[in-house]
């Protein structure tokens, strides 16, 4: 049988996503539904003096109404921040209390103050309306920058500030720092950017007052977390009375690795009132909930040679993370920041400072990369501004400061196991023309367009594992992943992965896996997430850690499979264990034809019984049964690296910027499905290029949501962009079997530096995200006027 | 959304009847029914157009086509006598929002909303358009009053758009690149009586920019208009465009619809 491993093997799930046939949590009904509308607060930061239901309550078709007073009464704890960081002093992180039904204060646009349950979606909405709630506003504190010296939002925070935290060595750099010919400096933001998932959120939760059972559909990335969270933190329901189930989910980004507001008061309330309540954001409630991505304000500097080497690297950051700590709220602008400050190259000396602060604005969480494309935009353009300041080509200046002996110690904390900067970059040159880059420009010119040419060479952590590492590093919990593999009697099987897909096709790639493993053709093998009921506890699907972990999981439950198929084999084929080969779904006696399928070993293993002439096939103290777990812990991140050249075209009359090529060259490893893995480049480039050129959120002096729908928050289409030119080197990872690296979040991480590299090359003059058509105007319309002073 | 009653009129005179100041008139119901279900406007009752004979259409007469209120924009898009005659406003109509909105969203509808950056009343303006009502005749620049704001009274159904055929025509729209709506449409038309330049999303309303048609009525090219300083002043200024942005826009899409032409 030929290995499935490596080809382009057409996604199974999607004949039933595309023709409609998904399930999501918004199709689920129960029999005596209701549905619930959240009352929002419409102040980014108020006092809550008083909520006056009455009117609501008698309102057409309500069932309940309940506020903050009752998450009180009730004893239902708040939501959490799951990752302790410590400041520079050692002092622990600040974290505000963050009810799932407001009782004090409300502290962004969007908060929730109170659910209204009933009969119908528009008698819930409509009584929504009726609930009164006097607020006293108080001076929203909105910008990143001057979060420090604005308002106190919250009584025991002072200057706002949840964590002062610190990575690397800053006598060290001042070392460094002073031994350079020169030190580039640079001030960038990083745009605040809404995820935007196709579904909204959504929870169904109904409980069934006979076994005190609530049963929890929602839109999650990581359901068995959403229940361990709900369960101990929030203490709606005891782990076993509660089975969450995150059916098909149409993309997270991030934004639905942990549970909100919304899904704790649905499984709350149902309980409270013994039927099943129904909530699905609007597309305006997304905007306004949904955790934001990025948000960072920073000033970097770097030391250098004049021959181009570097010497030392800092970065002083203030992260904004919206009104409260959220899950990954914590860990993303540190830890998933911070060690890949330094990029690809060597550096000598250099540290990370993030000065994280609170705002009335949504809280900020994991997106699509979450702290390595802020990591990985900053030191891209420092890197491209020193080759511009010292008169050294943009590749040639990369080439000379990467590493080039793997394992290579990476600056700050990882050691990264395997890699080919070189041939990456060399290969990405090679694929982009970049020698035929003067003609471009020269022809766009005649065309009365300025042309630039940009270049990222990224690499990322990816994993987010091994367990006791992330939990050294402050983190509530151990990020492994497990499987269980399950043959059925009849030869088929059935693979449960503790990760979760929303878009990424593991119902696909992990198929590949299992049926090179086992030998058993693809169409017998099913994957089963998203359960808490069925697979065992698992870790959900961010970080791009799914094939590398999960996956790898997926091996090792099959490896077990195959020991215990050996020992029936050898007693089935009278041999000894030691002479049993596994081949293409065989366990063949070396040296004979003597040979059993595994179809014909899981049929046995299930029909253990003794009865006259038949003899059991088990061997003596075997369990029947085929069914194996694995918890795999890897001993290191995986390391996914690569090289991206963009070229735009600029129309200096507008600033219209026009992405017209565009080159990744991409080490993921080993790849399973190249035609998943090209999906997840595009959809990852789509959302880079977004926040480079397009999307912005956008909050007002008072704190209100300008960017709160589709007319106003821009999102990138398919006419925005070139045919993406992509391609592969591949130097496989050593902590895992497979050999895998991760690809989800790649071009997320990478489009960004390209793109705003090549718009800063074409007009000659920084400018920060979006590269929206009016500031590239604005800038043209500059240089033009300095150029003819200086003429 | 609020309830509502809905009627469905077999002609116009009983739609005329039926309205009120609280009720709307339904055609395509692409700004009116979001607007409904968002909760930003609320009626009493909604009275549906599209089953009214005789309001759809287009016809073509020597001089002018005509264009019936709810006639859809895919239809006037795809039209073989629009395309011939004035392939300009076939090519606005294939320009507005997306095919959904294209084969539910009715010319009629779009000016009777009057949106700042709707594209149909540049049409209007630049093609000197007379707008056919229940009960009279109305020009285009006395029609366009303001912000969703038209001479229409209570009561008042457009049945029909009359556009004069130009010499030469072009539109050219710089989109929201969120929304696709116009930050700046302009549409340029040499008629029997001279060049209107049509401005539409600039300003809170359609406007003819009288420098710009006067240059272009002398000489007809885009060189004509190089001196002509357009004031960002009674511009729009949002998160997308600035006025002073929304100015060189008018002035870079006046040239390049010219040069279009």
């Amino acid at each position: 049988m030929a290995s499935l491993v490596g080809s382009r093997v057409e996604r199974k799930e999607d004949k039933k996503l595309l023709t409609g046939r998904g399930k999501y949590t918004a199709d689920v009904t129960f029999a005596h539904q209701t549905y619930a509308y959240f009352v929002r607060s419409p102040h980014a930061r108020a006092e809550i003096k008083k909520v006056d239901i009455s009117k609501a309550e008698k309102s057409s078709g309500v069932v309940a109404v309940l506020t903050g007073k009752d998450i009180v009464n009730d004893k239902i704890g708040g939501l959490i921040a799951g990752w302790r960081i410590k400041s520079e002093d050692g002092s622990d992180m600040k974290v505000p209390a963050h009810p799932p039904l407001a009782s004090e204060t409300v502290n962004y646009v969007g908060d929730h103050v109170a659910v209204v349950i009933a009969e119908s979606l528009d008698e819930a909405r409509n009584a929504a309306e009726l609930v009164k709630v006097d607020y006293k506003v108080l001076k929203a504190v909105v910008d990143t920058a001057d979060a420090m010296k604005s308002d106190q939002i919250y009584k025991d925070i002072p200057k706002n500030l949840c964590f002062d935290w610190l990575l690397g060595d800053r006598a060290k750099v001042k070392e460094a720092f002073d031994k350079a010919d020169k030190i580039i400096k640079i001030d960038l933001i990083n745009n605040r950017v809404i995820p935007n998932a196709m579904e909204p959120r959504a929870a169904n939760a109904d409980y069934n007052p006979s076994t005190e059972e609530i049963t929890l559909y929602t839109t999650s990335q990581n359901p068995h977390l959403a229940r361990i969270i709900i369960s101990a933190f929030n203490g709606v329901a005891p782990e076993n009375k509660l089975r969450v189930i995150a059916p098909d989910v149409g993309g997270g980004f991030g934004s639905k690795i942990y549970p909100y507001a919304e899904e704790v008061v649905c499984s709350w309330a149902a309980k409270k009132i013994e039927r099943p309540i129904k909530w699905v954001a609007d597309r305006t409630e997304s905007f306004l909930s949904d955790c934001h991505g990025r948000d960072h304000v920073t000033h970097a500097e770097l030391a250098v040679k004049n021959d181009g080497t570097f010497l030392g690297f800092k970065n002083e950051t203030i992260a904004n993370i919206g009104a409260y700590a959220s899950v990954f709220g914590t860990v993303t602008p540190t830890y998933l920041f911070g060690p890949c400050a330094t990029g690809v190259y060597k550096m000598p000396a250099a540290y990370t400072n993030v000065k994280a602060v609170y705002t009335n604005t949504a809280p900020v969480d994991a997106y699509r990369g979450a702290g390595r494309p802020e990591a990985t935009y900053t030191i891209e353009t420092l890197v491209d501004k020193a080759a511009r300041e010292l008169g050294i080509d943009p590749a040639e200046i990369r080439m000379k400061n990467f590493p080039t002996q793997f394992p290579f110690q990476q600056t700050l904390v990882h050691s990264v196991d395997s890699g080919d900067y070189v041939a990456g970059l060399n290969k990405a040159i090679e694929a982009a023309d970049y020698k035929g880059f003067e003609k471009r420009k020269r022809e766009s010119e005649a065309k009365g367009k300025l042309r630039g040419i940009g270049l990222c060479t990224y690499f990322e952590a990816c994993g987010i594992a091994p367990s006791p590492v992330v939990m050294m590093l402050g983190c509530g919990i151990g990020l492994w992943e497990s499987a269980e593999v399950r043959f059925n009697p009849t030869g088929n099987v059935t693979v449960f992965t503790g990760s979760h897909s929303h878009g990424q096709g593991h119902d696909t790639t992990f198929a590949q896996i299992a049926a090179d493993q086992l030998g058993v053709p693809i169409e017998n093998i099913e994957i089963s997430h998203g359960d808490t009921d069925k697979g065992p506890f698992g870790y959900g699907t961010y970080g791009s850690r799914s094939l590398t972990v999960g996956g790898t999981a997926i091996v090792k439950a099959c490896d077990k499979i195959i020991a215990k198929g050996k020992r029936v084999a050898a007693k089935m084929l009278e041999a000894s264990e030691d002479d049993i080969e596994f081949k293409n779904g065989e366990f063949v006696v070396a040296k004979s034809n003597k040979k059993k399928t595994i179809g014909e070993i899981a049929f046995a293993c299930y029909l253990p019984g003794t009865y006259g002439e038949v003899k059991s096939p088990l061997p003596e103290g075997e369990e029947p049964g085929l069914k194996e777990t694995s918890f795999f812990d890897p001993v290191n991140f995986s390391f996914p690296a690569g090289s991206h050249i963009c070229e735009v075209e600029v129309n200096p009359d507008t600033g219209e910027t026009a992405v017209v090529k565009y080159t990744a060259i991409d080490d993921f490893g080993t790849i399973i499905n190249p035609l998943v893995v090209e999906g997840q480049v595009h959809g990852g480039l789509v959302q880079g290029i977004g926040q480079a050129l397009y999307e912005n959120c956008h909050y007002d002096q008072s704190g209100q949501l300008v960017t709160a729908s589709y007319m106003d928050y821009t999102m990138p289409r398919a006419d925005n962009f070139p045919d993406f030119n992509l391609g592969f080197t591949c130097t496989p990872a050593t902590s895992n079997p497979l050999g895998t690296k991760g690809c989800g979040e790649a071009g997320a991480i990478a489009a960004p530096p390209a793109v705003m590299n090549a718009v800063m090359n074409a007009i000659g003059t920084e400018i920060s995200m979006p590269a929206t058509a009016e500031k590239v105007w604005k800038a043209c319309k500059e240089n033009k006027k300095t150029n003819s002073k200086a003429a | 959304m609020k309830t509502f009653n809905y009627h469905s009129a077999k002609d116009v005179k009983e739609a005329s009847k039926l309205s009120s100041s609280k009720s709307a008139f339904l055609a395509g119901g692409m700004t009116t029914l979001p607007s409904m279900k968002l909760g930003l406007a609320s009626y009493n009752d909604l009275i549906n157009l599209k089953n009214i004979k005789n309001l759809s259409g287009i016809k073509v007469s020597g001089k002018t086509i005509k264009i019936g209120s709810t006639t859809k924009h895919a239809e006037v898009s795809q039209s073989k006598e629009v395309k011939k005659a004035i392939p300009s406003l076939a090519a606005l109509a294939e320009g507005i929002g997306d095919p959904q909105v294209r084969n539910r969203g009715t010319i009629g509808g779009s000016i009777a909303n009057n949106d700042p950056a709707a594209d149909y009343p540049s049409a209007c303006i630049a093609l000197n358009a007379v707008i056919h009502t229940n009960e009279r005749k109305i020009e285009a620049e006395k029609f366009f009053k303001g912000m969703f704001e038209t001479a229409l009274k209570t009561g008042e159904i457009i049945e029909a758009v009359e556009f004069e055929i130009p010499k030469k025509s072009n539109y050219q729209k710089y989109p929201n690149p969120a929304s696709r709506y116009a930050i700046v449409g302009v549409y340029v038309a040499e008629c029997k009586s001279g060049v209107n330049v049509a401005v539409t999303g600039a300003k809170s309303c359609v406007y003819n920019d009288k420098n710009l048609s006067s240059a272009l009525s002398k000489n007809f090219s885009s060189s004509a208009i190089d001196g002509i300083e357009i004031s960002s002043s009674g511009m729009n200024s949002d998160i997308h465009a600035s006025a002073e942005y929304r100015a060189n826009m008018v002035k870079v899409f006046t040239k390049k619809a010219v040069e279009a032409c």
